[in-house]
């Protein structure tokens, strides 16, 4: 009943966002979503295991994503209504990044507790539509040329998904259920012919990487952050990769147990580890700082795979390392549209002496950048800990090595951009702007909310985690 | 005869990749619109009347008439020219495909599987990798979109592969279509041509670490 009100109220908010050209309706409408993405939350929360309309079921997994979701929803929404005051944004183009984030929030919801491996890919059609309008927002040929580059990417990596599921289905049939439904999928996992599941699991996983942000396909979602508007660029960053995750581990997890299982599990250290390396060859020559952050976004998604791929203690782990990175991703991209306000510009050799121009800002930034590279006092420290335990533990010393390595190489090339942005003097003259402290607050928040994880993670978050890793076997 | 019909699709992916000109992809799309037209019309038999009609309206109406004509449209409109500039010559691509359609053909062979109809499997296969390396092989933006109106033709066979038992596989089919409508309609009739008056893949190239 819930889960059909959300789905109305959405549905007028999002035309009744399209059609506003007032920025007091819009801002009323925004704070009626927030209250609809709460609404949500906190039924699922209330109600966990329950299934709505059929195709929704308030899981373990379902909950965690959603409640990160709505949390980072609140930030992302206030500095885009900050974002649209610039006198570039007209109504019209207001209107529709207003009901385009919407639109996009509310597809990522829906995806994430789908239970039906059909309408996990409807919604995943419906945030590629969205995204596509959020990225080209500014209408320009750069903006074009992006957006034309993710939607084609996401419309060749949707028919993948597509078509892993009729593999799947093929499988399926094979024992006689004619339904998709994950709970199917599991309880045919013994059961189901192995080459059509490896081939179903091989074109999911390859689709959903470029909701991911894994090889293959990684490639259009960093053009695409880099030239939507930061406060979207922090939802691509974060929740859309989080969905992308989603789609792949609610396949994995019902192959996990089968001989499948082990070729998915390496069809994914692969997959992570190429992307690490791809992550870390561009980060030490980047120039771009909303690239940077980016293709920092990636690394900690293949960071996310390995952990995937190491057991329940590896999955736990994943999890986490899930979790606060979305809310420190977020925090940055929405950090850089203060540094844009400053320099007008995203080349981090333009910039400097950001701790002079934007004192508050500039050390919000720096735990950023702590919280992001997983240096201790970060709670990514912990998460990634966790993740080379689990592969210790299973005596992957390659692994191991290769990945504590390039993250190495990350750490120092994130630290030499930061580090000129913040702390030299700036190449160029920069014109103080007064950037008021409290739009820094929202950010800080979200750093200090990952770091509290990191340290204390609360009870309930254990405890949905720990029902997610008993999904694997 | 839908084994045959197969063959004739199958036939038309080797004429994709030797034809050089853009009117000749189009009128390929226009006759893969109606071979799947005949392909829905003769296996979709367990299909209620009104499910039928609208699956059969979708292809006859989306992949023969709505698509092609916007891509001849926005050819028209644009001015582009009518060579499909591909990288590598007529002859090698002729091999790939021939590549990609044995590939298919020993794919199939090699899963025992008495529910899978292998002719669909075979087209829907050779369709999907067609489609990828028209994608990677010639420089045209538009070209990219006709190697992606394949690669969905080619999610359609294989959907209606499974379409009389699972009949919410076609119908999501359907919804991929219109889909590419939209990414189609919204994008290139709309945008590129306004914006990118060289409309080849050198001009997206901007964009770079």
């Amino acid at each position: 009943m819930i889960t059909a009100i959300y789905l109305a109220a959405i549905v007028c908010i999002v035309i009744g966002l399209a059609l506003s050209r007032s920025r007091a309706l819009s801002c009323i409408l925004s704070l009626l979503f927030l209250g609809a993405q709460v609404m949500i939350t906190v039924h699922g929360m209330m109600n966990q295991g329950i299934t709505e309309l059929g195709y929704f079921t308030y899981d373990a997994l379902g909950l965690i994503l959603t409640l990160t979701l709505s949390i980072i929803s609140i930030p992302m929404l206030i500095h885009s209504h900050i974002y649209l005051t610039k006198p570039l944004a007209t109504p019209s183009k207001a209107a529709s990044f207003n009901a385009a984030s919407v639109m996009l929030m509310a597809a990522m919801t829906m995806g994430y507790i789908a239970n039906h491996a059909a309408v996990t890919w409807i919604f995943t059609v419906i945030t590629t539509l969205s995204a596509g309008v959020l990225i080209y927002h500014h209408r320009s040929k750069l903006a074009l040329e992006a957006t034309l580059k993710y939607v084609f990417v996401c419309a060749i990596s949707i028919c993948f998904v597509f078509v892993g599921i009729l593999f799947i289905s093929f499988a399926l049939l094979h024992d006689g259920c004619s339904d998709l439904f994950y709970s199917d999928l599991m309880a045919h996992e013994a059961t189901m012919n192995s080459i059509w599941v490896k081939l179903g699991f091989l074109f999911i996983f390859a689709g959903y990487t470029a909701k991911l942000g894994l090889f293959p396909m990684f490639t259009a979602g960093v053009d695409a952050k880099d030239k939507a508007p930061a406060p979207a660029g922090a939802l691509l960053a974060s929740a859309l990769m989080n969905l992308g995750f989603c789609g792949i581990f609610r396949v994995y997890s019902a192959v996990s147990g089968t001989p499948t299982g082990d070729w998915a599990r390496t069809v994914m250290l692969v997959s992570a580890l190429l992307t690490l390396f791809i992550a870390t060859i561009y980060m030490a020559r980047i120039g771009n700082v909303k690239r940077m952050l980016a293709y920092s976004g990636i690394e900690h998604m293949s960071v996310v795979t390995l952990g995937l791929c190491f057991g329940k203690a590896g999955l736990m782990a994943a999890m986490l390392h899930m979790v606060m990175p979305t809310f420190v991703k977020s925090g940055l991209f929405i950090n850089i549209t203060q540094i844009w306000r400053l320099y007008s510009s995203k080349v981090i050799d333009d910039m400097g002496d950001y701790l002079k121009l934007n004192p508050f800002g500039a050390l919000v930034l720096v735990f950023g950048f702590i919280s992001i590279t997983a240096v201790p006092p970060s709670g990514l420290f912990f998460s990634e800990l966790l993740v080379f335990k689990a592969m210790i533990a299973q005596g992957s010393w390659v692994v191991f090595i290769l990945t504590a390595f390039m993250l190495t190489v990350l750490l120092w090339a994130f630290a030499r951009s930061m580090f000129r942005i913040i702390f030299l003097p700036a190449s160029k003259p920069v014109e103080k702007i007064r950037i008021p402290a409290w739009e820094s607050f929202t950010q800080l928040a979200l750093f200090v909310l990952a770091a509290y994880i990191g340290f204390n993670p609360p009870a309930f978050l254990l405890d949905l985690i720990g029902q997610v890793s008993a999904m694997i076997q | 005869m839908l084994e045959t019909i197969i063959i004739i699709f199958l036939a038309t992916l080797f004429y994709l990749a030797i034809a050089n000109r853009m009117r000749n992809y189009i009128k390929i799309l226009v006759y893969q619109g109606i071979l799947l037209f005949l392909v829905a019309a003769l296996h979709l038999k367990e299909f209620n009347v009104f499910n039928l009609v609208v699956i059969l309206l979708e292809t006859i109406v989306f992949k023969a008439i709505a698509v092609p004509y916007c891509i001849e449209r926005i050819i028209r409109h644009n001015g582009i020219t009518r060579e499909t500039e591909p990288f590598l010559p007529h002859f090698v691509s002729l091999l790939i495909t021939a590549g990609i359609v044995v590939g298919s053909i020993l794919l199939s062979g090699s899963i025992e599987d008495i529910i899978l109809d292998k002719f669909f499997f075979v087209g829907a296969v050779s369709a999907i990798f067609t489609g990828l390396y028209l994608i990677v092989s010639r420089r045209k933006i538009l070209t990219h979109v006709v190697g992606y109106c394949v690669i969905e033709n080619g999610v359609f066979i294989l959907s209606l592969a499974v379409g009389n038992e699972m009949p919410a596989m076609v119908n999501l089919g359907v919804m991929l279509d219109i889909f590419a409508s939209v990414f189609i309609l919204g994008i290139f009739a709309n945008k590129i041509g306004d914006v990118f008056h060289d409309v080849d893949i050198d001009s997206l190239s901007r964009l770079k670490d």
